[in-house]
């Protein structure tokens, strides 16, 4: 009896202490909450961070990130003048693709490739005209690879070229080239313009708002805990439930406003499309700005300290949700072992709705289950957080 | 004046190392990110999923379907489209990136001569993928249309044809590895030493440690060097550790000097650590250095010619990229692994580093003066 009565009283302690603290007073929340306003308004970079950064890097990744060729430097090496080369080597320089050398021997161009002072060499051999008057000729393209990326798309533009010279060619000599030819219709569907920036704009807002949530808040927690504020939060009677959604709600606040002041802008400024409808918009983003946030408050919590806070936060704000968020790079294109981390990575599921609702409408396939996935990041990421919080000094 | 600037060095490598947090985080991850990365950065496209729409019944018809088949590579799913609402489901939910519709009366035309017209319908909002695998599409079929009309005995009314016979310098197979290690190089090397640098000031300014490094016999150009020393040195050593696993675990050729290499990831950092001293003078909080880290971060990054080529960028901000320190070290780092460039080809690309870094580093020392008061 005497053994077992401190073991009862114990565990209704416990309870009750646990009842304490996962009970969520309004008024603490909103104390707290105002007081975070505060320290936003005060320090300016805070609101800049929420409205100018994120419009900045609209308009970098809207003007940086295009795979438009733009007027790449290249060689034509022509060894024997004729009719037909100085047809080719019209045809290049007409496109707005590429800005062309011409040269008589190799020798004189091939040198250039290394440095990338031309990034690919057209060679039209002495016997072209003979070989193209016996039913076909050869020519060489040569690319510098060391840009792997760049020598795919140059070839690709440069074999459009000729090709679209050889059909005018043979319709203007009068035999439309008919056998052995299928015509290729490319139709490009949510973007008939194929407008490289349409579809980067709304999947960098993904990379931008995650950024945004990590600087807003990989500092918050870590801040408290450096300038000494935070004995005094622990000495009140507040609850960790209390203390982060304090914490949180003025960002969120914040980061919704930024989100749609971003997503307006690509649509007015940037002439991006729109096709879903705004509901839908601020819902997906409201649930992965919890991720986002809660990401930053992770960090946050989970170091302490503001000088590694903020080393994390660089390291995982930006570079994985570019290279790995399926903007660019194909994800389906990588490696099985990266594929699989891309999964546990939230901004490709943000990525794929975002793209949806503005190019393709509210396609429900896509944005429920991104959203449901987006919902298990936030609810995992809370967990964890809530559980890293210590309301306590050692 | 060195024993001072020494005594400094010591202390701020004792900052960077003493914490095991703050010593992971400056070592590991760039060395993962550099694993995860290289891997990630490719436009090719593989593992696509292609719809096919075939309302034609003959045989070329059937045989055109069949190359598709054949190129798993590219295409690891092929999904048969019955009408036009599957074509718009595929696309729609994106298990397809692109369809192939053929039309009814493709195999008809196709053998009395004429030339029918196949539709290809690709997803726009993955853009570039759309662009290369319109590419890949069209190569097949031409190569098709060739092949079934050289069957048909007409060779003598075709016109004559050129063929495109591509050949790749430095990188032969296209390899995307081979470029994507040298310029995740630069890229991560450029992420060390700002992380070093970029909070040195704020901290010790948030902390209250600063005004006791005021009050100590340093002069201000000193604490400057002393800040930039240890950051310096732990990119350098960073990157050399990442040329090492470039060559030895990804079997990216060396094919230049590296000696050059050397020097001229010695001017970049300089550069770099001037930055990141710039903007640890101009912050007041840490959370404004991290503001300032991204703000440099990002268009460094995105305008370096890593992802898409410089030429792309809009003429309107293609200026920014001419004073991108990262976007110079890009080009050195891929030259020198791949090309095996002459010194006089590649120190075009080390010249502008050089006024980058004396304007950073003397700024960075002007600032730190004058935000003093």
């Amino acid at each position: 009896m005497e053994q077992e009565n401190p073991g009862v009283l114990k565990t209704e302690a416990t309870q009750r202490a646990g009842q304490m603290r996962n009970r969520i007073r309004l008024r603490c929340v909103l104390a707290l909450a105002r007081k975070e306003s505060y320290q936003i308004f005060r320090d300016p970079s805070s609101l800049i961070i929420a409205f100018v950064l994120p419009n900045i890097l609209l308009l970098l990744f809207g003007w940086g990130i295009s795979l438009d060729l733009g007027y790449i430097p290249i060689g034509v090496v022509v060894e024997n003048r004729s009719t037909d080369t100085s047809r080719i080597v019209a045809a290049l320089r007409g496109s707005p693709y590429f800005m062309v050398r011409e040269a008589d021997h190799r020798n004189e161009l091939e040198p250039l490739l290394v440095g990338g002072r031309i990034k690919g060499l057209v060679v039209l051999s002495q016997d072209l005209s003979a070989r193209l008057n016996a039913g076909s000729a050869p020519i060489q393209l040569l690319v510098a690879g060391s840009d792997a990326n760049t020598a795919e798309l140059i070839v690709g533009y440069m074999e459009t070229v000729l090709q679209k010279d050889r059909l005018r060619w043979s319709e203007e000599a009068g035999q439309p080239l008919r056998s052995g030819i299928i015509n290729i219709e490319g139709r490009v569907w949510y973007n008939p313009n194929m407008d490289s920036r349409s579809a980067i704009l709304p999947g960098s807002i993904a990379v931008i708002m995650t950024l945004i949530g990590t600087i807003l808040t990989s500092l918050v927690v870590a801040r408290e805990w450096e300038r000494g504020t935070m004995e005094a939060l622990l000495a009140s009677s507040i609850t960790r439930a209390e203390f982060l959604l304090g914490k949180f709600i003025p960002y969120f606040v914040l980061g919704l406003a930024a989100m749609l002041v971003v997503a307006l802008v690509s649509v007015v400024v940037f002439a991006v499309p729109f096709r879903g409808s705004w509901p839908v918009l601020v819902g997906v983003s409201a649930v992965y700005l919890a991720v986002a946030l809660g990401l930053g408050l992770f960090i946050s919590t989970a170091t302490r300290n503001q000088f590694v806070a903020t080393q994390a936060a660089l390291i995982v704000g930006y570079l994985p949700s570019f290279i790995l968020s399926d903007l660019v790079f194909e994800i389906n294109s990588m490696p099985l072992p990266i594929r699989l981390l891309t999964h546990i990575l939230p901004p490709r599921y943000f990525v794929s709705a975002l793209r949806t609702l503005f190019l393709a409408g509210d396609v429900w396939d896509v944005i429920i289950p991104d959203t449901l996935i987006l919902c298990i990041f936030a609810a995992v990421l809370w967990n964890l957080t809530i559980r890293k919080t210590r309301l306590t000094l050692e | 004046m060195f024993e001072r600037i020494r005594r400094l060095v010591i202390k701020e490598f004792l900052a960077i190392f003493r914490d095991p947090a703050s010593r992971m985080v400056v070592t590991i991850p760039p060395l993962i990110q550099l694993f995860v990365f290289s891997f990630g950065a490719t436009l090719e496209v593989r593992n696509a999923g292609l719809g096919i729409y075939n309302e034609d019944g003959g045989l070329l018809g059937r045989e055109l379907v069949a190359r598709f088949w054949s190129v798993p590579i590219t295409f690891s799913r092929i999904v048969p489209c019955k009408n036009l609402h599957d074509v718009q489901e595929a696309l729609d939910t994106q298990r397809v990136l692109a369809v192939v519709h053929i039309p009814q009366d493709f195999s008809r035309a196709l053998q009395s001569g004429q030339a029918p017209t196949v539709q290809v319908l690709l997803d726009g909002r993955r853009s570039n993928a759309a662009m290369v695998v319109q590419g890949y599409i069209g190569r097949i079929v031409a190569q098709f249309a060739q092949e079934s009309g050289m069957s048909k005995d007409n060779r003598r009314d075709r016109p004559p044809q050129l063929l495109a016979v591509t050949r790749v310098w430095f990188n032969e197979n296209l390899h995307p590895l081979w470029s994507s290690v040298p310029a995740l190089l630069g890229i991560l090397t450029n992420l060390v030493a700002l992380l070093v640098t970029s909070l040195s000031v704020a901290r010790e300014r948030e902390l209250g440690t600063f005004d006791q490094l005021l009050v100590s016999p340093l002069r201000p150009g000193e604490i400057l060097v002393g800040k930039a020393v240890p950051a310096f040195a732990v990119a350098y050593l960073e990157g050399g550790l990442m040329v090492l696993v470039a060559v030895t675990i990804f079997g990216t050729p060396f094919r230049g000097s590296l000696l050059l290499l050397a020097a001229a990831l010695f001017v970049f950092l300089l550069a770099i650590v001037g930055i990141g001293l710039w903007i640890s003078s101009l912050a007041q909080t840490q959370q404004q250095a991290l503001l300032g880290s991204f703000t440099y971060m990002v268009p460094a990054v995105l305008l370096s010619g890593f992802a898409t080529p410089v030429e792309n960028i809009h003429p309107a901000i293609r200026w920014i990229s001419d004073i991108d320190p990262l976007r110079y070290m890009v080009a050195i780092n891929r030259m020198i692994f791949l090309e095996n460039p002459d010194p006089s080809v590649v120190l075009p690309y080390v010249w502008p580093l050089v006024p980058i870094a004396t304007f950073t580093l003397v700024s960075a020392a002007w600032l730190f003066r004058h935000r003093l008061e």
